[in-house]
Formats: C-alpha cells, structure tokens, sequence
C-alpha cells in the first residue's frame, strides 16, 4: 500500500533532507566539527523521521475497519503485530537509505564504503528495536485523538536506550575508531532488539479491545 | 428398531450471553441457537446490542458472562473459531488503496487457501464484480465496495457467516447477488445470523426470526411461524414504534 501511495514515505524523506539542511544551516563550523555533529544529527534525523510513518502505521486499518478484517482472520495477534512491525521496518530501513547518504554529503563526511557500511548496520540494528516499540505504541494510540502527540511521548522514553547506543556506536565508527568499540554497543542494540521484540509482540494482543 | 436420528449439533449457540462495557450492559443475557442451513435474522432498534451480539460471535469481542460457541468451538475461540466466521459488518473492512482482488486474495491467504487468487476471483465473480476486480477499491461505488466486501467474508465458504446490514447500498442486482450466495452457503449447511431493519429481506431467508431490544430478545419465534403482515405490527410494538 505504502508502495502505491508513497505518501508516508515522501514525508519521512523531505523531513530527511529538509532536517539535515536545518541542522546544517544553524551550524558554527568553528565550535563544533562535522564528525562531532553528524551522528547526533544522523540519530535525530532516524527518530523522528521513523516517528512520521509509525503514526500511519495502523492508520491505514482505521478508516474502514480493516483492522477487524485482520483480527477476525484465524491467525494469531501477534502475528499481526510482527507482520506490521515487519512492514514498519522497511519503511524506516528506506527512509535511512536517504537519510545516511544525506547527512555524509552535507557534513562532507570523509568515511569510506567500509565505514557506512558499519553505520548501515548500526541503523539496521537499531531499527528493530524502534520499530518494535513504536509498532506497539502506534497500536495503543491509533484511536485516541492525540494519536500525533501521544505515540511520540510514550515512545521516547522507550526509543532512548536504542539511540543511545546507536549514536555512541556511530560516533565511534565516524571517528576513524577500532569498530571492537562500536561492537559492545552493537551487542547492547541486539539485547534491547531482542527484549523489545518479545515483550511487544506479546504486550499486543492487550492493546486490542476484547 | 430403527436408530432415532441425531438432531444436528448446533453451529452457533449461546446460553445467558452477556457483554457489558465498563457500567454499561450491550447484551443481558441472550439464548439463541442456530443449526446448520438456519438463518436467524434479528431486527431491533438502534442501540439494542445486535451489531455487539455478532461482534461478540466473531471473535471481536470476548463475553463479560454466559456461554457462547461457534463451530462447536467455545468463545474466546481463538483461531480455530475464527477460521470458521465470515462477517459483513458496517464497515467494508476494505484497504482503498488495493485493488478488489488484492483485497479479497489477501482475505484468502489469511484463511490459508491453496490457491487464493483462483478464490479471489471466484469470489469477486460469484458476487458480479469480477470486471472490477483491478480497480482500487476507493474508486469504487458504495455499492460495489459492498459487494467486494462480501465476496471478501465469503471467499473462504465459512460455516457460520454473520452479516450487520449487508443490503445496506446494493443495487437490485447486487442484492440478488448476495441472496444468491447466502442461498448457497445455507444450502452447503452454513449457520447465518442476520442483522437487519428491513423486515422484508429479513423474513425472505430466515429460518427463525427474532426481535432484540435493550440487549436481549424480546421475540424469538420460527419464521414459519410468523405471518409477515402481523410481524411488522408485533415487531412495531415490541420495539415502541407510535404509528
């Protein structure tokens, strides 16, 4: 659907461009080194560009009830959940896809493939986790009238202990470090993936009205 | 001696239904059973519980008390009830972004079907909107959303099939469509519970006919135990229709 109508994904790309440009512009060259910018501005850019499509997440099922032609089918909630958690994560994989390539142009980063590569997983890794938890949310806010508002208060919290380690893992491949660094945060991404998975998919199921 | 034949096991029975939500009380208490190839159409007034009743048979809804079972399988069913429910609620139930076979095939891959795309398009067929079957189903009429909406719940020939108001924007054809298909699964031995305000269409395929109002009914009778001229009157007072 997302493939036809394009329509969360333009979104989350212009707030992409037009974020890193923002950064950019407000940006004193001479207090601050593009190495040392860049990560916070790539992880701000992967939070609240995700942020735009997991809102439209179960959107899409609201208007004309699809939603009920999704639960009242023989197959169980959670997999409803991983199947749209599944969905999600393409979306916010393809919106890091302009996004890396956006910020590394901009900050005129001097990283070579081998090193976005590394970011590239970082950002993979991470983005199960997010996605995870703002599947779960999204699920939780999709019928209230401050979806827009609440989805992003009440996955944040939740969303910090992922993008803090994906931003100190980046900063450590940005700077030119030994990547064994970056793999003690990438271990600590993969625990919360894990943790996040199997507590959402099996919290969903609670977020339905029965 | 000759063996005395089995009465059929009922496909959708309920004892002391009850659904509250929160202080308020949606259904109180409500028996009803409906055998294989019965239909029970229930008419009532806004508000009466009926769409509740059969979001509660489909598995939307869990019961707050009493017993209730689809296919033999007791509520909360889970899967196994659910494999066996086709709905027709309100709403289509439809993405308007896909086509009314991506619809309807996406429908037939959750049931599991061997071939959901040959399903599909039986389905679309059955229901005469086969040459629609590539267009986005917001493009489409309210009717003929209607009528993918129902090839989509009946692309599985479920056994208990549960319909809210499926007449509701269909054409002359389309709603001959729709009986011809509902004439069909009660004939292959579906279950059907019907939920409508049109007297008329009610009666011209129930089998028991039954009169809901604050949450439970207030007339259960056999269809062929009604006159239909009498009905609309009985039906006008139990619901408190002046004139």
């Amino acid at each position: 659907m997302e493939l036809r109508t394009r329509a969360a994904f333009l979104s989350a790309a212009v707030f992409t461009v037009l974020a890193a440009a923002i950064f950019l512009y407000t940006w004193d060259p001479t207090a601050v080194a593009a190495l040392d910018l860049a990560p916070g501005v790539l992880w701000v850019i992967f939070t609240f560009a995700g942020l735009l499509g997991l809102n439209r997440s179960f959107a899409a099922e609201l208007a004309d009830r699809a939603i009920d032609g999704l639960l009242i089918a023989p197959i169980r909630r959670e997999a409803v959940f991983l199947g749209k958690a599944f969905a999600n994560l393409i979306f916010v994989l393809g919106v890091q896809l302009v996004a890396i390539p956006t910020v590394v142009l901009f900050y005129n980063l001097p990283l070579g493939w081998g090193a976005i590569a590394a970011i590239a997983g970082i950002a993979v890794a991470a983005s199960i986790g997010l996605v995870a938890v703002g599947t779960l949310f999204s699920a939780m806010t999709v019928n209230t009238r401050l979806a827009e508002l609440l989805l992003p208060v009440l996955a944040l919290p939740f969303f910090l202990p992922i993008v803090t380690a994906g931003a100190q893992a980046t900063v450590l491949v940005i700077d030119g470090r030994p990547l064994t660094g970056a793999l003690d945060w990438m271990r600590v991404l993969v625990a919360f993936d894990l943790v996040f998975v199997l507590a959402c998919a099996v919290a969903y199921p609670f977020t339905i009205e029965t | 001696m000759h063996p005395v034949p089995t009465p059929p096991l009922a496909t959708i029975e309920t004892r002391g239904l009850v659904r509250r939500f929160d202080r308020q009380v949606a259904l109180s208490g409500v028996d009803l059973s409906v055998g294989p190839g019965e239909c029970l159409a229930i008419f009532g007034p806004n508000g009466a519980g009926k769409t509740t009743l059969l979001r509660v048979l489909a598995g939307l809804l869990d019961p707050s008390g009493g017993t209730a079972s689809v296919a033999g399988v007791a509520l909360p069913g889970g899967v196994a009830a659910r494999a066996q429910v086709g709905l027709i609620s309100h709403h289509s139930m439809l993405y308007p972004a896909l086509t009314a076979r991506e619809n309807v095939e996406f429908a037939a891959r959750l049931h599991g079907l061997a071939s959901p795309r040959a399903s599909a398009e039986s389905a679309l067929d059955r229901l005469g909107v086969l040459g629609h079957a590539n267009t986005p189903v917001r493009v489409l009429s309210r009717g003929l959303q209607q009528r993918v909406s129902i090839a989509r719940a009946f692309v599985h020939t479920p056994r208990v099939v549960l319909l809210d108001e499926p007449y509701t924007g269909l054409d002359a054809t389309g709603a001959a469509a729709l009986s011809a298909a509902l004439e069909g699964l009660k004939s292959g031995g579906a279950a059907l519970v019907l939920v409508t305000h049109h007297l008329d269409e009610g009666l011209a395929i129930a089998t028991h006919v039954a009169v809901m109002r604050a949450g439970r009914f207030v007339l259960h009778e056999r269809r062929d135990a009604i006159d239909p001229a009498s009905f609309a009157t009985e039906y006008r007072a139990a619901v408190g229709v002046v004139g």
